[in-house]
């Protein structure tokens, strides 16, 4: 049922992303001011909504892990947080790129990139910690809390292009702004590539849930093993 | 522009073979774990 799933989201997401890649590249004409740097945008943009979509997924599961305790919830989060790190690097690095083209500097440490960065790093300590917890339950309660908590970081980094009005660029998805800032082809093309690169997430997210669970399969045989 | 647009592609595409390697690592040791349960018993 998952390999089909997973099937069906590749059918849906593989040739998307690859539409998108042409339209971005050939269709799609330069932007006024900054030229065909700005196309940086279109997985700039979208890896953050992703990564955003992963983390908060990862919260609700920590929460539900601490409610229900079913290690289900606990596989999902830590798969989620592994699959946003990706996309969330995908955010930083593009936006480093664009940075180095636009500002002429790789990074600044402007609060809206700062708080990307701490994000990242926060979640990372998050795969760190259930490395270095043995005992599974425990593994899984403390990484919960520390999910929950982490989900602060993500809150700020989202609110932060409104809060600081610094170097980087401030919000123009007209949802968020009430207004049209950007030529609705260049708005309808980040919503679309949105969408295929959550695709992508989606088939990671299941694919890392299948290996943890057989992860579990594996620890609980070295333990059979072991009573044997 | 390229590089920013290659560098996206890029790390997903890492992190996509790194799944990959891992599932066959994974498949690799429960074979071998079941090996080992069966013959002890």
């Amino acid at each position: 049922m998952r390999s089909k799933i997973v099937l069906a989201l590749g059918l849906v997401g593989v040739p998307l992303l690859l539409r998108n890649l042409y339209v971005i590249l050939f269709n799609l004409p330069d932007e006024m001011e900054q030229g065909p740097v700005y196309r940086i945008f279109y997985y700039h943009l979208p890896a953050f909504f992703a990564a955003t979509l992963c983390y908060t997924t990862a919260m609700v599961c920590s929460i539900l892990y601490l409610v229900k305790k079913s290690a289900r919830y606990d596989a999902i989060a830590m798969a989620c947080t592994e699959v946003g790190l990706a996309f969330a690097a995908v955010n930083l690095i593009t936006g480093m790129f664009w940075g180095r083209i636009s500002w002429g500097i790789w990074w600044a440490w402007d609060p809206r990139l700062t708080w990307a960065l701490i994000c990242w790093l926060v979640y990372f300590g998050y795969l760190m910690l259930r490395k270095a917890i043995d005992d599974p339950t425990e593994r899984a309660k403390n990484a919960g809390v520390l999910s929950i908590f982490a989900y602060v970081s993500v809150a700020i980094t989202w609110k932060a292009i409104e809060w600081w009005r610094t170097q980087h660029p401030g919000p123009v998805l007209s949802i968020r702004t009430g207004e049209q800032r950007i030529d609705p082809a260049m708005e309808q093309m980040l919503y679309v590539n949105t969408l295929a690169l959550a695709t992508l997430a989606a088939i990671f997210v299941i694919t890392r849930l299948r290996q943890e669970e057989v992860q579990r399969e594996i620890d609980a045989l070295r333990r059979y093993a072991h009573a044997l | 522009m390229f590089y920013g647009l290659a560098v996206a592609w890029g790390i997903l595409a890492v992190y996509a073979v790194l799944l990959g390697l891992r599932e066959q690592d994974l498949k690799k040791q429960l074979e071998t774990l079941k090996k080992m349960v069966e013959e002890k018993k």
